[in-house]
């Protein structure tokens, strides 16, 4: 077995009185597509963002390739969040006024990679995800799907090594959601990048390797569920 | 076929007459059964050696027949509950009528359902895999059966959230 990019241990997270995570511990292999699922409130999207690095548990350790990163400062943070890991959210993520193509470049831009050498490769990435025709268009005149695609490219555009995904599909038909999915497990797999998706949804979950099942704050261990 | 383990199950917690499982069993399967359909599978049952006869009271008809079960039967019948049922589409009358038995037995109803969640989610998964880059034809039938495990799972999702108040309701 592979080194895991991201090891959490005995992750405790509170939010006021309500105990959002009560001592998860998960690793995340390379590569692999994980779905975190569980009930509204059951502390998927908290243990998400701890993974991530954008919030600080209260007790226990994130380890992003062996290096303790929940006690880092938020500059450290900020970076690792921008170079080795994307983000894909319901909605309203892209910037409005920016046209998608620029949306897609942005965080090559803000990592300080020339403006020409940007925008060549979300060229390149709009094409992989079938939004090269709207590349000139802002968000607001893009279908949902096509804002996903948009925001799929800009996740992947600086190879990271995690993707997370919170509800990618939740705002989208059926359909679209199922497109969505199919390029983001697609491309995860052909780019060697490990997904965690927090989805209520069973169809978007089985696109992952495997499930992690949370219930009151808590991972459901069993046999059965990997 | 469920009747066969609704009637251990019934047994399980108890010796009990033709009558008596007939009216439990209509509560437990979520549709009325034939007196005629009880009474055979009891007789296989008896065959099998997973039931037996209590008692015979004097008097005429087989309501005079008392049945027990037997250590067999036990054993069949938590297998039985324990295993997940092969996720296929329209499963619920049975993951009911499991539900409740494992309720009304003080089995862990809890664990049966995770189970069941984890080889229907196990299912979803392997047709998912089989849509990557497969025609139209193959992609809308694996879709077809992917929507219906999907209502399963929620309905096994929603069941797991409210097995208290079902709990409550059935060991009354």
């Amino acid at each position: 077995m592979n080194e895991p990019v991201i090891t959490a241990h005995g992750l405790v997270k509170h939010f006021g009185p309500t105990a959002a995570l009560r001592g998860v511990s998960i690793d995340i292999q390379p590569g692999e597509v994980v779905a975190v699922v569980g009930a509204s409130g059951s502390g998927k999207s908290t243990l998400l963002l701890c993974l991530a690095g954008v919030l600080r548990p209260d007790e226990g350790e994130v380890h992003f390739r062996g290096t303790r990163i929940d006690d880092a400062s938020e500059a450290e943070r900020s970076r690792l969040r921008r170079r080795d890991f994307g983000f894909v959210f319901q909605f309203g993520q892209l910037v409005p006024e920016l046209p998608a193509i620029e949306n897609i470049a942005l965080p090559l831009l803000l990592d300080g990679v020339s403006r020409r050498e940007a925008m060549t490769r979300a060229a390149e990435w709009s094409g992989r995800l079938g939004v090269d025709d709207v590349g000139a268009k802002v968000p607001g005149e893009l279908s949902g799907g096509q804002q996903q695609r948009v925001a799929i490219a800009r996740a992947l555009i600086t190879g990271p090594e995690v993707v997370f995904a919170d509800e990618p599909t939740g705002a989208l038909d059926s359909l679209a959601g199922e497109e969505v999915m199919l390029l983001l497990a697609g491309l995860a797999r052909s780019e060697a990048t490990a997904v965690v998706i927090v989805t209520h949804e069973p169809r978007v979950a089985a696109y992952a390797s495997r499930e992690v099942l949370l219930r009151d704050g808590a991972v459901v261990t069993r046999a059965g569920v990997a | 076929m469920s009747v066969p383990f609704a009637l251990l199950g019934i047994l399980e917690r108890g010796p009990a007459h033709g009558y008596e499982l007939k009216q439990e069993s209509d509560a437990v399967l979520g549709s009325p059964v034939q007196f005629g359909q009880i009474y055979s599978t009891l007789g296989r049952l008896e065959k099998a050696g997973r039931i037996r006869l209590a008692a015979e009271e004097p008097g005429l008809g087989p309501d005079r027949k008392r049945y027990e079960i037997t250590a067999d039967g036990v054993e069949e019948f938590r297998r039985w509950l324990a295993e997940p049922v092969a996720p296929e589409p329209r499963l619920q009358a049975t993951l009911f009528t499991k539900t409740v038995l494992a309720l009304q037995s003080g089995l862990p109803a809890d664990e049966y359902l995770d189970a069941q969640r984890a080889a229907h989610l196990g299912r979803m998964r392997e047709l998912t895999a089989r849509k990557v880059d497969a025609d139209i034809s193959t992609a809308l039938l694996a879709d077809y059966a992917l929507f219906h495990l999907e209502a399963d799972l929620r309905w096994i999702d929603q069941t797991r959230a409210r097995l208290e108040t079902l709990r409550q309701e059935v060991t009354r």
